[in-house]
C-alpha cells in the first residue's frame, strides 16, 4: 500500500511540474519541442513496456505511430469526421494492427522477432507510399484540422502542450498500473525466463500479445496526436529511422524504467533537433550511444550513472543490475 | 507477341540471378557470424555499403580495378574484426536483446560515418570492363553481370575449400558445432569468433564492391541490402551455407519477376517472403529440423 501512495505522490508531482513547465519555457518553439517530446514519450512508454518488461524487441514501432497518424489524418482531413473520432480510431487501429501482426510474429524470438518487426515496419511504409488513393503517396495528407472541445480549439502550441502533457501523465499512470498488476508480474517473469514462467502456469503467449497490443495502441494514439499537432503527415516520418530513434529512447533511459523512457524521449528529441542540419552527426552520436550504453551500462544512462556514483561513493544501495 | 515476352522474362531472370548471387554472398556473411556466435549481425549491410563506397573512391582515385576491389575487401575485413573486438567481445554473455541493440547501434554509427565521409548522394562507379552489353538471342547481358556471377562462384568455391581443406576452416566449423567442446580440444574459440567477423566483413566488402557499378554507392544502401541478405539467409535456413546461396538466388529471381509485375512493390515482395518463411517454416528450405520455431542458442 505504501508503494502505491508513493507512486501517486510522484505522479502528482510530475503533473504539477508538467503544468508549470510552459511558464519557464523561453519561446513558442520550446513549447513546440515539449509537445514533440510528450508525443514521443507516449510511444517510448509503450515500447518500454514491450522491451523493458516483456523483453521483446520491436524495430517496427514507427509503423504503429504511422498507422495512428494516417487514420486520424484520413478520417478528419479527407472524410471530414470529428478529429476525436480520428484519435479514437488511431489508437484502436494501432492496437488492432498490433494484435493482427502480433499473433503470428510473437511466436518468433530474439533476432527473428527483431527482423520480423523490421520487415513489418518496412511493408507498412511501402504501403503508405504506394496506396495513393488513400494516403496521397509521397505528397502526404495536408490541412488536418486541430482537435477541439466545445469551441475551444487546440490550435496553439500552448493548448496542444496541455493536451499532450495530460495524455502523457495519463500514460505514465496507466503504464505504472500495468507494471504493478498481475500482468506486470507475468511480464517480468517472461523476461526472466520464458520457460520458467510457462512452467509456473503463466500463459506467456497471451501476456506478450497483450503488452504488444498495448504498445501498439499507445503508439497509434501518439500518432494521432502528432497528426493534429503537425497538421500534416508524410510517409518519411514513420520509417526505419524513427523506429530506431524510439529504441534509442528506451535504451538510453534504461529498459524497464518508466521515468527512463520519459528521460530518453526528451534527450533523443532534443539531440535530434539540435543536430537537425547535421544529420550525419546525430546518426553517429545515436549509434555510439547505443553501443556504449549496451556494452557499459545495460541498465541505461539513468540507472547506470546512479550505480556508478553509488559505487564511487561506496554505498551499497545501488543494486540496479537486475530488473526493477 | 510471344517472343518479346519471352525475351523480357529472360532479361528479368538474368538481372534476378545476378542480384540474387549478391544477396547470397551477403547471406553467407550472416551465416558465418550466426554459426560462430548465435548473433544476427545487423551491421552486415553496412559492411556492404563500406565495400561499395571504398571501392568506388579507390577506382575514382585512379587505382586499377582489381586493386580497388582488394583494398575495399581488406578495409572491411579489418572493420569486421574491429567491430568484434570493440563491441561484441566486451559484451560477451549479455542477453540477446543487448546483443541485438549493440549491432544495431554499430550499423547506425557506420551509416553516420559513411554519410559524413561520402555525403548523402548516390555515387557512380566504373564497370569492371566495357559497358557494352553482350547480346544472347533476344536478351542482352551486361559484362558486369558476368563478373558478379563469376566472382560469387569463385568466392563460394574458396569458402568451401577453406572450410573443408584447411585447419582454420575446420576449427571454425568445430566452434560452430559446439563451442565448449572445441575449446576443450584446444581451439582458440575467441579468435575464431573474431575471424568469423573478419571473414564476414570481407564477404560484405566484396559484395559491395562488385554490385556498386550496377547499383551505385550510397551511405544508406546497406539497410536494404542487409535486409535482403537476411531474407535470403532465412529463406535458405539460417546457419546453412548452401541454403544461404540458394535463398539469395531464389529471392533475387522472385523479386525481379515481382518487379516486372508491379515495380513499386518490389521491396515488399522480399519482406513478404521473409515474413511468410519465418512464420510457416522458420528453419528455411534447407534448415535442420532441430531448431524449431526460430529458437536460438543463447551463448
Amino acid at each position: 500500500m505504501r508503494a502505491k501512495s508513493k507512486r501517486y505522490c510522484r505522479l502528482a508531482a510530475v503533473a504539477a511540474a508538467a503544468a508549470t513547465l510552459p511558464l519557464v519555457l523561453p519561446s513558442e518553439y520550446a513549447v513546440h519541442l515539449a509537445v514533440v517530446i510528450g508525443i514521443n514519450a507516449i510511444v517510448a512508454l509503450g515500447l518500454n513496456l514491450l522491451m523493458g518488461y516483456a523483453g521483446q524487441v520491436s524495430l517496427g514501432q514507427a509503423a504503429f505511430v504511422g498507422i495512428g497518424a494516417y487514420a486520424s489524418a484520413i478520417l478528419s482531413a479527407k472524410a471530414g469526421l470529428s478529429p476525436w473520432i480520428g484519435v479514437a480510431a488511431g489508437a484502436a487501429l494501432g492496437g488492432a494492427t498490433a494484435a493482427a501482426v502480433g499473433i503470428p510474429l510473437l511466436k518468433l524470438r530474439g533476432h527473428y522477432l527483431a527482423m520480423g518487426t523490421l520487415g513489418f515496419g518496412m511493408i507498412v511504409q511501402i504501403v503508405m507510399v504506394q496506396w495513393e488513393d488513400l494516403t496521397e503517396g509521397t505528397i502526404g495528407v495536408m490541412s488536418i484540422p486541430p482537435l477541439s472541445v466545445g469551441g475551444l480549439e487546440f490550435d496553439s502550441e500552448l493548448r496542444m502542450y496541455y493536451l499532450v502533457a495530460a495524455s502523457a501523465v495519463l500514460s505514465i499512470a496507466l503504464a505504472s498500473n500495468i507494471i504493478d498488476s498481475r500482468v506486470g508480474r507475468a511480464m517480468r517473469a517472461v523476461h526472466g525466463s520464458e520457460v520458467a514462467a510457462a512452467t509456473s502456469g503463466v500463459d506467456t503467449a497471451r501476456y506478450k500479445l497483450q503488452v504488444f497490443i498495448m504498445s501498439g495502441a499507445m503508439a497509434g494514439f501518439a500518432g494521432s496526436l502528432h497528426a493534429h499537432h503537425a497538421a500534416y503527415v508524410h510517409p518519411d516520418s514513420f520509417g526505419f529511422h524513427y523506429s530506431i530513434q524510439l529504441v534509442v529512447m528506451v535504451v538510453l533511459g534504461g529498459m524497464a524504467s518508466i521515468w527512463g523512457a520519459i528521460f530518453g524521449a526528451g534527450a533523443v528529441t532534443l539531440i535530434g533537433e539540435q543536430l537537425r542540419s547535421f544529420q550525419e552527426f546525430s546518426t553517429i552520436i545515436f549509434g555510439s550511444v547505443l553501443v556504449a550504453i549496451m556494452v557499459f551500462m545495460p541498465a541505461g544512462l539513468w540507472r547506470g550513472s546512479a550505480d556508478l556514483i553509488g559505487r564511487l561513493v561506496g554505498s551499497r544501495g545501488g543494486g540496479g543490475k537486475g530488473r526493477a | 507477341m510471344t517472343l518479346p515476352a519471352a525475351a523480357q522474362l529472360l532479361q528479368y531472370l538474368i538481372s534476378g540471378l545476378t542480384l540474387g548471387s549478391v544477396y547470397g554472398m551477403i547471406a553467407l556473411g550472416f551465416t558465418l557470424i550466426h554459426n560462430a556466435t548465435g548473433i544476427v549481425n545487423f551491421a552486415q549491410g553496412e559492411f556492404v555499403a563500406f565495400g561499395a563506397l571504398i571501392a568506388l573512391s579507390c577506382s575514382e582515385a585512379g587505382l586499377p580495378m582489381p586493386l580497388a576491389v582488394l583494398t575495399a575487401m581488406a578495409a572491411v575485413t579489418l572493420l569486421g574484426a574491429a567491430l568484434e573486438r570493440t563491441a561484441i567481445r566486451p559484451a560477451r554473455g549479455a542477453s540477446v536483446i543487448t546483443l541485438i541493440i549493440i549491432t544495431i547501434g554499430a550499423s547506425i554509427l557506420l551509416r553516420g560515418i559513411a554519410m559524413w565521409q561520402w555525403g548523402p548522394n548516390a555515387l557512380p562507379m566504373r564497370h569492371f570492363s566495357s559497358e557494352a552489353p553482350i547480346h544472347v538471342g533476344p536478351a542482352s547481358i551486361l559484362r558486369q553481370h558476368l563478373w558478379i556471377m563469376g566472382i560469387v562462384l569463385a568466392t563460394m568455391l574458396g569458402l568451401w575449400l577453406l572450410g573443408e581443406r584447411t585447419q582454420v576452416g575446420k576449427a571454425m566449423r568445430a566452434c560452430a558445432v559446439d563451442r565448449e567442446a572445441a575449446q576443450l580440444v584446444g581451439i582458440p574459440a575467441a579468435r575464431m569468433v573474431m575471424l568469423s567477423f573478419a571473414l564476414s566483413g570481407m564477404l560484405g566488402g566484396l559484395a559491395g564492391a562488385i554490385v556498386a557499378p550496377l547499383s551505385m554507392g550510397q551511405y544508406n544502401m546497406g539497410i536494404m541490402l542487409g535486409l535482403k541478405g537476411f531474407c535470403a539467409a532465412i529463406l535458405g535456413g539460417i546457419g546453412n551455407a548452401p541454403g544461404a546461396v540458394l535463398g539469395g538466388l531464389l529471392l533475387g529471381t522472385l523479386e525481379s519477376l515481382g518487379a516486372g509485375v508491379c515495380s513499386g512493390m518490389k521491396d515488399a515482395v522480399a519482406f513478404g517472403i521473409m515474413l511468410i518463411v519465418l512464420l510457416v517454416r522458420p528453419t528455411g528450405l534447407l534448415g535442420r529440423k532441430a531448431r524449431q520455431g526460430g529458437t536460438e542458442a543463447r551463448r
